[in-house]
């Protein structure tokens, strides 16, 4: 057994033993990198001698006796969290050279924490899409089919913990950013609570949506990861002052008379019928764990995407209004006066998709525009979240298909807006509501392609999420099968 | 959202210099279809009465978040100009903004 292939937990307990080394691990890691990234494209940015450094630094502190929550486990960051001294590009061209001058909170966190970071991941420009192909670093393959994608907009952080490129890494949740990407490649991800994680330091798109969460290989490391992520953070001001359990204390904690929603919204015609076929096995198995399985109504399901696709686009043409090439980034060469400087800076520096998104916000917001579409979108939002609210009175936790189909091809959705916004379905309504959502694998396709079932529950509960997600993940037994590079 | 606005590659210029964004004729004619095939789908909200609800603009009720007045450290000129494009001596320099 490779060290690459192993859990945070796995290898906690052979650092703790003396077996290994943090210097033997990152170097087990880089060893897979020099191996497969070349097919997969993970990385924006490695961080080999940073790794090392902090590999060599966790050795001493291991010997010292000083072990902490991740001391020595290889991380992936999601090129959207800034790095200070690393360029953080966001997976844009506007950003292509920029050095953040300070670390996002969970950057501080997980190097307390005695994480190593392994480099940046490769995302959606600016987190706007759901299959990392609009990165202006070219897209990433998923490890389980090169010519899939891998979902996003946090592909790089889900293939580097499929294809064993890290242990763990860190993701950006607006829409279904980790949840999605974490069910097509067939790894554990989570979408904690709005305001259970700090967003200082992440770069933001659409801000009372985002939420920053992990991608693990089980559903432990998911406790082990939260444990360090969560909590208030002064510099933020959404971030909620509400206690943190020791999210490890759920894991396999049993869920006998637990009432389980169905939701009947979520399994409609144009769901996948292999997906179809393993999320009612999943059902079946949360039935045998002792799970109550009741139907619930979600009924403002289908406006979902709509008030998405107005909401996220306008806070996004607000947040990315910054980007005017004076302070950081990109700035054209050929403007006359100070207006020009700006529309060819953001002509040059944005992709299509973010200026389409930029244009969809603009207008919505625009004079005469406001309440039809940005109240109008904010007020069945407050209907969203009522349909929750009620469908929790009635159950402990709702299980959905994460996806309605599984990964698709490179290419196939990329001049079809809506088709891709499509693939969201099943997760936009988690983020509209700021409730937290993980994802977990449950089978594979005929084809050999990864499933994911979608476990939600109420705001800061993501005990309950982790408790479930682990009795399923234990008792389900789906076969351990990794990528084939 | 009366009935289903139309935008028209003009609609669609506007709201270009309003996001300070230069579109080719090229970008302006699929901007144009793609936002409308958007538009169309978001259209759909116009079914729901929402009249007396609520608008929601955040996940979580939280009220003000104050902290106290306290001096605490910050970036300085120096760190926060060395990613200007164009800097010079204190300030971040850009083209001319007036004839």
């Amino acid at each position: 057994m490779e060290l690459y292939s192993l859990t945070i937990h796995e290898l906690q307990e052979k650092i703790k033993n003396g077996d290994v080394s943090a210097m033997q691990i990152t170097e087990s890691v880089f060893s897979r990198i020099n191996a497969v990234e070349e097919r997969v494209h993970s990385y924006i940015r490695l961080m080999k001698e940073e790794a090392l450094a902090a590999a060599a630094k966790a050795d001493e502190n291991i010997k010292k006796g000083d072990l902490q929550p991740l001391t020595g486990i290889p991380v992936a960051l999601k090129d959207i969290v800034c790095t200070k001294g690393i360029t953080t590009t966001c997976g844009s061209h506007i950003l292509h050279n920029f050095v953040p001058p300070y670390n996002a909170t969970v950057v501080e966190k997980l190097s307390a924490a005695g994480a190593v970071f392994v480099g940046k991941a490769n995302m959606d420009e600016f987190a706007m899409g759901s299959s990392t192909e609009t990165s202006y670093f070219g897209p990433t393959h998923n490890p389980w089919d090169l010519e899939r994608i891998p979902g996003g907009s946090s592909g790089g952080s889900a293939t580097a913990v499929a294809a064993d490129e890290c242990i763990a890494s860190i993701g950006s949740d607006t829409g279904g950013s980790i949840r999605q990407p974490a069910a097509l490649c067939g790894v554990v991800g989570m979408k904690p609570t709005y305001g259970r994680v700090s967003r200082f330091g992440l770069i933001a798109f659409a801000s009372s949506l985002d939420q920053i969460g992990p991608f693990t290989k089980d559903v432990e490391d998911c406790a082990i990861m939260m444990n360090v992520l969560a909590g208030y953070d002064p510099k933020e001001s959404t971030s909620v002052k509400t206690e943190v359990p020791d999210y490890r204390r759920f894991i396999g904690g049993d869920i006998k008379g637990w009432k389980v929603g169905i939701p009947k919204e979520y399994f409609v015609e144009g769901i996948d019928p292999e997906v179809a076929a393993a999320v009612q096995k999943a059902i079946a198995v949360v039935e045998k764990c002792g799970g109550k399985i009741v139907d619930i109504t979600l009924p403002h399901t289908q406006y979902c995407l709509a008030v998405y696709y107005i909401i996220a686009p306008a806070e996004a043409s607000s947040n990315l209004a910054r980007y005017d090439g004076v302070k950081y980034g990109l700035r054209t060469a050929d403007a006359r006066d100070l207006m020009e400087m700006y529309t060819k800076t953001r002509r040059q520096g944005f992709g299509a998709e973010v200026k389409r998104r930029i244009m969809i916000g603009t207008y919505a917001l625009s004079a005469g525009y406001y309440d039809a579409y940005y109240g109008k979108a904010s007020q069945v939002r407050a209907l969203i979240r009522r349909d929750f609210d009620e469908a929790f009175q009635q159950c402990d936790v709702i299980l959905t298909p994460t996806t309605p189909t599984p990964a698709f091809k490179i290419g196939e959705k990329t001049d079809d807006p809506l088709q891709m916004y499509l693939s969201d379905i099943f997760t936009i309504s988690t983020n509209l509501a700021g409730i937290p959502g993980i994802s977990v694998p449950c089978g594979f396709t005929a084809a050999g392609l990864p499933i994911g079932v979608q476990f939600l529950a109420g705001h800061f509960e993501e005990g309950k999420l982790l408790q479930i997600a682990s009795t399923y993940e234990k008792n389900a037994a789906i076969e351990k099968r990794r990528p084939t590079l | 959202m009366e009935g289903i606005l139309k935008l028209t590659t003009q609609n669609v210029e506007y709201v270009a210099k309003l996001a300070r964004l230069e579109v080719t004729n090229q970008e302006k004619e699929k901007f144009t279809a793609q936002l409308n095939d958007i538009l169309l789908y978001i259209d759909k909200l116009n079914e729901l009465d929402t009249t007396g609800v609520a608008p929601m603009s955040h996940a979580i009720a939280v009220t003000n978040a104050f902290r106290e007045d306290k001096v605490a450290e910050s970036l300085g000129t120096q760190r926060a100009l060395a990613n200007a494009p164009d800097a010079r001596g204190e300030f971040f320099r850009v083209p001319k903004v007036i004839d």
